[in-house]
C-alpha cells in the first residue's frame, strides 16, 4: 500500500493526476469526435454521390485501419504537416505541437468516426412523418433540426454513444507512445522504477475499472432523462 | 510522395502481415473456446458460476487491451513461483503473451455475442426439439448451435475486425507485426504519410475480404 501513499514517498498523487488527464484527453476526444461527426454525418446522408463518397471514406479508413498505426501518422506526420501549412504563409521555424493536443486530436477522429456512424443510425431510424410533418407546419429548417430531430436523436443515439465512449476512454490508454502522462504511461514509469510492473498494471486496470463503471452511471442516468415519455 | 519508399517497404510490410495474422487466427480460434465456454456458463442457473463469467467479460471488455498485454508481459514474470514452472516457456516469449492476452480479450466479447444469441433463440424451437423425443445434446449441437451461429455472425464479424485492429498492441511488447515494421519504417525515414497509406492500405484490404466473407457466411447460414 505505501506504493500508493501521497507526496514523494509512493505514486499516489501521480495516479491520481494521470487519472485526471485520462478523463480530460477522453472528453476533448469525445468532443472533437462531435465536431468531426457534425461535419461528416450530413455528408454520408446526401444524396450527391460524391459527397456521399467523403462521408463514407472517412468512416471507413477509420474504423478499418489499427488506432495505433492513426496515432503514429498524427504523432510523427502532425507537426510536418503543420510546419508545411506555416511555411506557406512565410513561417519557417520549428514547432512542436503539444502531446496533449495531437492525443486528443488522434483519438477524436477514431471516436469522431464511430460516432458518425451512431448519429446515421440515429436519423435514419428517426420517422419521415416527424419531417413531413414540421415541413408540412412551415417551420424552418434550422428550428426543425434544433427542436424536433435533434431531441429525437439524442434519445435514440445515447445507448450507442455510451459505447463510443467506453471505446474513446479505453482508446485513450494508446496515446502513451506519444509520451502524455496519463494512467498508462504513468504506471509505465512507476513500473519500471519500483520494478513492481504486476503491482501497478494491474492497478492501472482497476483505474480504468472505475472510470467506465462510474461513466456509466451518469449515463444511465442521462438515458432515463432523454426518454422520458416513452 | 515518396513513391520509391513505398514500393519499397511494401514486401516488408507484407512479410510483416504474416504475423498480424498468425496473432489474429491463434486469438480468435481460443477466443472462440473460451467466449463459448463462458457463455454457457452465463446460462449456468447457479448464481455463483453465473457471476464469476459476468465478471471476467466486464473486467477484460471494461479494461485496454494495452494494460491485458501489459500485465501478462510484463507483470506475471514477476511472481517468481511462475518462473519455475513449465508456463515460464510460454509467458517469457512475447509472441504468446501476446496471443494469450488477445484471446482472453476477444472471448470476454464472443461470450457476450454467444450468450445473446442463445438467449435469442425462441423457446418454441427447443420445445419442438423436446416434442420430438430429441435428447438434450442434439437439441443442443444440432438446433441452438447452428441457430445461435446463425445470430451471432454479424457482431462477430465486427469482433473478427475489432480483435485484427487490436493485434496492432502486439507491437507494443517487441513483436514486429504490421504496425510494428510500420512504426520501425516511419520512425527510420520520417515519412509517415507514406507508410501510412501502404500500411493502412493492407489493413482496409484485411478488413474488407473479413466483411465479405461474413456477408457471404451469413448468406449461406440464412435458410429462410
Amino acid at each position: 500500500m505505501e506504493l500508493l501513499a501521497f507526496g514523494n514517498t509512493g505514486w499516489g498523487d501521480e495516479l491520481f493526476y494521470a487519472t485526471l488527464m485520462t478523463l480530460a484527453v477522453s472528453i476533448t476526444a469525445m468532443i472533437i469526435g462531435f465536431f468531426f461527426a457534425l461535419i461528416f454525418t450530413p455528408l454520408k446522408l446526401s444524396k450527391h454521390k460524391s459527397l456521399n463518397l467523403i462521408g463514407n471514406f472517412y468512416t471507413t479508413v477509420v474504423r478499418g485501419v489499427p488506432e495505433l498505426l492513426i496515432i503514429y501518422l498524427l504523432f510523427f506526420g502532425g507537426s510536418g504537416a503543420i510546419m508545411y501549412v506555416a511555411s506557406i504563409f512565410g513561417y519557417n521555424k520549428y514547432i512542436e505541437i503539444n502531446a496533449f493536443i495531437t492525443g486528443a486530436f488522434s483519438i477524436g477522429i477514431i471516436s469522431g468516426a464511430y460516432s458518425t456512424e451512431v448519429f446515421r443510425g440515429a436519423i435514419q431510424s428517426i420517422d419521415k412523418g416527424q419531417f413531413e410533418a414540421s415541413n408540412v407546419l412551415g417551420i424552418k429548417k434550422h428550428i426543425q433540426f434544433y427542436k424536433i430531430i435533434l431531441p429525437q436523436m439524442l434519445r435514440l443515439a445515447l445507448p450507442n454513444l455510451s459505447n463510443v465512449w467506453q471505446i474513446t476512454l479505453k482508446d485513450t490508454s494508446l496515446i502513451s507512445v506519444t509520451g502524455l502522462v496519463e494512467i498508462m504511461r504513468q504506471s509505465y514509469i512507476a513500473a519500471g522504477s519500483t520494478r513492481d510492473p504486476l503491482f501497478f498494471y494491474s492497478f492501472a486496470a482497476v483505474l480504468y475499472l472505475l472510470l467506465t463503471f462510474f461513466s456509466m452511471k451518469i449515463i444511465n442516468k442521462l438515458e432515463i432523462k432523454y426518454s422520458r415519455g416513452y | 510522395m515518396d513513391l520509391e519508399l513505398m514500393t519499397n517497404s511494401f514486401p516488408k510490410l507484407l512479410n510483416a502481415t504474416l504475423i498480424t495474422l498468425k496473432l489474429l487466427s491463434a486469438s480468435l480460434l481460443i477466443g472462440l473456446f473460451i467466449g463459448l465456454f463462458f457463455a454457457i456458463l452465463r446460462m449456468n442457473k447457479n448464481s455463483f458460476i453465473n457471476k464469476f463469467a459476468y465478471g471476467y467479460s466486464y473486467v477484460f471488455r471494461g479494461t485496454p487491451l494495452l494494460v491485458q498485454i501489459f500485465i501478462i508481459y510484463f507483470g506475471l514474470g514477476q511472481i517468481e513461483y511462475l518462473r519455475s514452472t513449465f508456463l515460464w516457456i510460454v509467458l517469457k516469449e512475447p509472441y504468446w503473451c501476446a496471443i494469450i492476452a488477445f484471446s482472453l480479450n476477444t472471448g470476454a466479447y464472443t461470450s457476450e455475442i454467444l450468450r445473446s444469441a442463445f438467449q435469442t433463440i425462441k423457446p418454441g424451437f427447443i420445445e419442438a426439439g423436446k416434442s420430438l423425443g430429441l435428447p438434450r445434446k442434439v437439441i443442443f449441437y444440432k438446433i441452438q448451435i447452428p441457430i445461435a451461429i446463425k445470430q451471432s455472425l454479424p457482431a462477430y464479424g465486427n469482433e473478427i475486425i475489432l480483435m485484427l485492429k487490436g493485434t496492432s498492441l502486439a507491437s507494443t511488447v517487441t513483436l514486429m507485426d504490421l504496425t510494428g515494421v510500420a512504426k520501425y519504417i516511419i520512425s527510420t525515414t520520417f515519412k509517415p504519410v507514406e507508410v501510412f497509406i501502404v500500411a493502412g492500405g493492407i489493413y482496409l484490404f484485411m478488413t474488407f475480404v473479413i466483411h465479405n466473407l461474413i456477408k457471404y457466411l451469413e448468406k449461406k447460414f440464412s435458410y429462410q
